[in-house]
């Protein structure tokens, strides 16, 4: 809502800096975004007469004129515009001015002859036509003396001159306060915030003598969604320029003037906050107003020209035989006034908010009126509304208005009252205010104290109850006069378990060394190709949005890994040279039969760089486990029927999956060639995809201290030869089994295949440290256990390295 | 006559120690003069010829002079070793500022730092962190919160849709409502999360940011409680001599409502191009929990009261760090995700 700060004069007055103003009335709840005052940037520019035109000696079409502005002698100045031949009024940029957009003007010479400043355009004060419709477009602004408006004064200051100094302020109005989107409402606002009376009188017309019944009549078929429905009619109506006062308002309030009809309307929409229709009755057939829901498959064509078709939940105003206006909404197509309309309709209504709004988005258009009628409007408002109109009509000569009017008025007339109870709303904001300060503050809002309640203004529609009537006296009591305090009572807080595992699994990919990302939960279903999911995928099922930005951020992602693909992407095609990433975020998986998906978290880890390979990947996902409690698990190659439904993301030989009791908790390996050439990635990179509450399922937190041993471990080396078919871990785990209960460790440490070796075999070596805890192992316990690992990997059909 | 051989030997062994210069001469040197066949042994085995005057004298400077020499070899050999201890020092002299060998630490994105930042504040003061579901039912995501679904207010809210019932939340007061219905006064509990909003991406928004809100209920809870949070809440996340303001606004689901500025940190309040000439910078909505929320949930409006509050974690990120286009939080390049 722009303000003209000329209109709230009409209505207030304010003593106050427009910053202060702007300031204090914010903080007591009309918050201002901006305010910009008019002409501001035009100095030095006066109203001035042109006493004589002379041709200029070296040019066509340049002439020379004598200007006065109002100092005694006269200036020269030489223009090129047509349409000045002497004895006009024109505004003078003199030496020394600046006009907008920071054009500064300085006497000079033109073609040889001194010229002391520029006779100005309407463009170059930065005012259109709209403005000043007798002026034109190119050519020299000659100014007329309209009516009612006094005669100019030579040398005064053109802005002065001609009302181009008022200052529009823009407010952010919530959607809570439809009155203030008003110049009346935020007058009522600035007279209790600054302390200063509101002048608002009740409009009132005299009318010519003439039976309004006569002309039309008015039927509201659905009274809830239209609880008044009021009419007036002016006849003999005369189209043509507003004065300029009223241009200059609505100019300020960010609307052009169009003529004096419509720019009534336009007028009484922000002084009241009331939108209305002017219908030309030439084009209400039947001469008859009917208000109802629209008919299935009824069309309108709109204001703007477009077709649209109706729905029967819509509310439309109608004559005779067709829709004219969709309720508060927009009007149709011959609804508006035309150069030539002699008698017109003034409609003020009060339409039901919701319906307009569900309307309004429905055909969407959302107008000016429908953004106001959809925050619910005040039927007693209406009326004074449309009487205002008539008002402004006499007052403009626009026409003649019967002095009869129809109101079918079905709303609520008994005022709302709410309880008003100091000492709660004290006990409620934690302040002290004397009772008499709410009552004071209460009543310049309109309220009125009777028996413990207060009655409520019936233009607030947004009070309800004792929390409203508290904020009432907050916001002009002052926000910032509340006494901070400190919230009594006592509270304990703690993490939960997985908060603290999250926040332990944190601390540990840090202290890995990689860096946290963060992105998007939605994905582009082409992600699921880029990763190789096949067509019948289950992770293809998604959770849609039905009105996404566009595709790339079109489902829920069921996987967590593309994310991290496209960021490994960016950071090579950025060529960083090397990448360690995490991040910890949702998958959103669609459950049958249940209405919000499950939302499991996944921590994904991506690598690249010289020197990381496949065994870093699994180095940090065996670093990880094992700080996150978990041991013991197994680690398999993954096969085609995996849990996890990104196996054909990786490299069919080079991924694995991780086991603990059965439950899968994670996946890791080589990005498949596909994958990195789908994501453009020029080098092998690595991910993998921990299931976090997985894990946390199966991890041991409580540890328990174990003593230190007493006795020296027994380490012997052992090295096999097996075929290169079998994996290490198997080989591992045999011996695990076959030492018992003596083992401390056994750790690989080399893998050879080459010359010496057969084919098709490879020769694997283990350290083995075995203690025992009740004394040093003795070489025969040592052997004997040797022994029968020896056994056990026979059955793997490994034999010792000769 | 012994007496000047005494004294002559104590003079050659000084000599000869001076131009000692490692341990082995040294252990000759000491052999040479003390050791059972050295020199000052020699002169003692010719005490028999002495005079009863004489002996005592003469072997007490012949003790003298051992203690001596033992002593010279003693300062000699600890001369020779911090000799030796400085050349050996001065030939490991390192160039200190050739570069370290690094353990990489990983780095926490700029939105969990902060968000750490803002739990740990809140656990100690007493709040409980929840999580809820981020794709959510328009009843938790509106209806709950005083925002029927022809209310104005949702346009301020644009929604991502998953169908007429189900929506990607747009705040995390979702969270709040589940957590009023499942547990009883006293409440205090801040629900950060990731929410939706059909924002298109530029420099100041994005369709997934962060929120993180803050709900307090119990008996006698006051506007002033409010107030004071949110004033330690930022003198914690900014320092002390931060200022912040309250500003009345509106909310459907809390009533008096309020937007929080915080004084901006470039002019003081003056007004420059960082505030929009306001003097303010916009940081977070709060009020006193709307009656009817409370209602809904099952909390009696006339027992309880409480206040909620909801800041963008985003903006305060930015603010921090002096981030100026918010891509940047989701681009996750290296070069920036370095810097924290």
């Amino acid at each position: 809502m722009d303000l003209s700060m000329k209109w709230l004069g009409d209505y207030v007055k304010v003593d106050e800096p427009i910053k202060k103003f702007c300031y204090d009335i914010t903080m007591s709840g009309s918050k201002v975004e901006r305010y910009e005052t008019e002409g501001e940037e035009i100095t030095n520019v006066v109203v001035g007469k042109v006493l004589s035109v002379e041709p200029h000696q070296d040019s066509d079409h340049l002439v020379v004129c004598q200007v006065d502005v109002g100092k005694g002698e006269p200036i020269q100045i030489v223009t090129g515009a047509a349409n000045i031949h002497g004895g006009e009024i024109v505004p003078v940029a003199l030496d020394g001015s600046t006009l907008p957009k920071g054009i500064k003007i300085k006497k000079g010479k033109l073609r040889g002859v001194e010229s002391n400043g520029m006779l100005c355009s309407l463009g170059e004060l930065g005012l259109t036509v709209h403005d000043f419709p007798y002026a034109i477009e190119d050519g020299i602004f000659v100014l007329e003396t309209e009516e009612g408006c006094e005669e100019f004064t030579l040398g005064q200051d053109i802005r002065e001159a001609i009302g181009f100094n008022d200052t529009s302020v823009e407010f952010e109005i919530t959607s809570n306060r439809p009155d203030c989107m008003s110049v009346i409402g935020l007058a009522r606002e600035a007279a209790v915030t600054f302390g200063v009376p509101l002048n608002v009188k009740a409009p009132s017309y005299k009318g010519v003598d003439g039976d309004i019944t006569k002309d039309l009549s008015v039927e509201v078929k659905n009274t809830k969604l239209c609880n008044r429905y009021a009419a007036a009619v002016v006849k003999n109506v005369k189209i043509k320029t507003s004065p300029l006062w009223m241009r200059e308002r609505l100019r300020a309030c960010g609307v052009r003037p169009i003529n004096n009809l419509v720019d009534i309307t336009n007028y009484v929409m922000l002084e009241y906050g009331h939108p209305m229709h002017a219908f030309d009755l030439r084009y209400v057939e039947g001469n008859s107003i009917v208000v109802r829901n629209a008919e299935k498959g009824e069309k309108i064509t709109t204001l703007d020209g477009i077709e649209r078709e109706l729905s029967e939940e819509m509310l439309v105003i109608c004559d005779a035989k067709k829709p004219v206006a969709v309720a508060g909404v927009m009007g149709g197509e011959y609804s508006g006034i035309m150069d030539d309309t002699t008698t017109v309709v003034f409609e003020a209504a009060c339409f039901d908010g919701a319906s307009v709004r569900t309307t309004a988005k429905k055909l969407g258009m959302r107008t000016d009126a429908s953004s106001r009628f959809e925050k619910g409007l005040d039927a007693k408002n209406c009326y004074d509304a449309l009487m205002r109109a008539c008002e402004l009509v006499e007052m403009l000569g626009a026409g003649e208005v019967l002095n009869t009017t129809i109101d079918c008025d079905y709303s609520d007339k008994a005022p709302k009252t709410v309880k008003f109870d100091s000492e709660w709303i004290n006990k409620f904001l934690g302040t002290d205010i004397p009772e008499s300060d709410m009552v004071k503050y209460l009543n310049d809002l309109g309220f009125e104290i009777k028996d413990g309640n207060a009655v409520v203004p019936n233009w607030r529609i947004d009070i309800e109850c004792g929390s409203d009537l508290a904020e009432e006296v907050a916001r002009i009591y002052g926000y910032n006069n509340i006494t901070p305090t400190i919230i009594k009572g006592v509270a304990n807080a703690k993490l939960t378990p997985a908060q603290k595992y999250a926040k332990k699994l944190e601390n540990t990919m840090l202290a890995i060394g990689c860096n946290e990302i963060a992105t998007y939960s939605f994905i582009s279903p082409k992600y699921f190709d880029k990763i190789r999911l096949p067509e019948n995928s289950a992770l293809r099922k998604t959770v849609v949005i039905t009105n996404p930005l566009g595709e790339d951020t079109s489902v829920m992602r069921t996987t967590a890994i593309p994310s991290m693909c496209e960021v490994l992407a960016r950071n090579y095609n950025y060529r960083n040279a090397e990448a360690m990433l995490y991040e910890i975020g949702n998958e959103y998986i669609p459950v049958e039969g249940q209405e919000l998906p499950d939302e499991p978290s996944r921590l994904t880890i991506g690598m690249y760089g010289a020197d990381i390979d496949f065994f870093d990947m699994k180095g940090a996902v065996d670093e990880i486990l094992s700080e996150m409690g978990i041991y013991d698990y197994d680690i398999a190659a993954c096969t085609d029927d995996s849990v996890f439904g990104e196996a054909t993301a990786f490299h069919p030989g080079r991924c694995a999956v991780v086991t603990k009791n059965g439950v899968a908790i994670a996946i890791f390996g080589e990005l498949h060639p596909e994958t990195l050439e789908n994501y453009e990635i020029g080098v092998k990179a690595y991910v993998a995809k921990l299931n976090v509450p997985e894990m946390m399922s199966v991890s041991e937190t409580e540890k328990t201290y174990k003593p230190l041993p007493k006795f020296p471990a027994t380490t012997r080396d052992l090295s096999v030869v097996c075929d290169d078919t079998i994996p290490v871990a198997t080989l591992e785990k045999a011996i695990k089994k076959a030492v018992g209960n003596t083992l401390e460790k056994v750790t690989l440490f080399d893998v050879y295949k080459g010359s010496q070796i057969t084919e098709g075999k490879k020769s694997v070596s283990f350290s083995i440290s075995m203690r025992s805890h009740d004394g040093t192992l003795t070489d025969e316990q040592a052997d004997a256990a040797m022994k029968r690992v020896l056994k056990a990997l026979a059955e793997f059909g490994a034999e010792i390295r000769a | 006559m012994l007496k000047e051989a005494l004294e002559k030997i104590e003079e050659q062994a000084g000599a000869e120690l001076a131009s000692v210069s490692d341990a082995k001469q040294l252990e000759e040197i000491r052999v040479k003069f003390l050791g059972k066949k050295g020199e000052l042994t020699a002169i003692l085995k010719q005490m028999g010829g002495l005079s009863a005057e004489e002996r005592p004298v003469i072997g007490q400077l012949a003790n003298k002079v051992r203690a001596d020499i033992e002593e010279k070899i003693e300062k000699r050999k600890n001369e020779l070793k911090d000799e030796l201890l400085s050349k050996k020092l001065r030939e490991e002299v390192l160039d200190v500022t050739l570069p370290g060998k690094t353990r990489k630490i990983g780095k926490l994105h700029p939105l969990t730092t902060v968000l750490n930042e803002v739990k740990d504040i809140f656990v100690g003061m007493g709040f409980d962190i929840v999580d809820g579901p981020e794709v959510e039912t328009d009843h938790y995501c509106f209806e709950a919160l005083n925002m029927p679904k022809s209310h104005p207010a949702r346009d301020t809210q644009d929604t991502f849709y998953i169908n007429e019932n189900v929506v990607l939340r747009t705040q995390t007061s979702s969270v709040q409502i589940r957590t009023m219905e499942n547990r009883k006064p006293p409440i205090r509990i801040i629900s950060p999360g990731r929410v939706y909003r059909c924002d298109t991406v530029d420099a100041t928004h994005s369709p997934l940011f962060h929120q993180i809100e803050g709900l307090v209920i119990d008996k006698g809870i006051t506007m002033a409680d409010l107030c004071g949070t949110l004033e330690l809440l930022m003198k914690r996340l900014y320092g002390d001599d931060c200022k912040i303001r309250l500003r009345p606004h509106h909310f459907p689901y809390t009533e008096p409502s309020a937007e929080v500025d915080v004084m901006c940190y470039n002019c003081n309040g003056e007004g420059c191009s960082l505030c929009k000439n306001e003097g303010y910078i916009e940081l977070l909505g709060a009020g006193m929990v709307h009656p009817k929320v409370l209602e809904g949930c099952g909390i009696d409006p006339n027992e309880y009261s409480g206040f909620a509050f909801g800041v963008g974690l985003e903006r305060i990120v930015m603010r921090r760090f002096g981030i100026t286009d918010m891509r940047m939080l989701y681009e996750n390049d290296l070069r920036f995700l370095e810097q924290f």
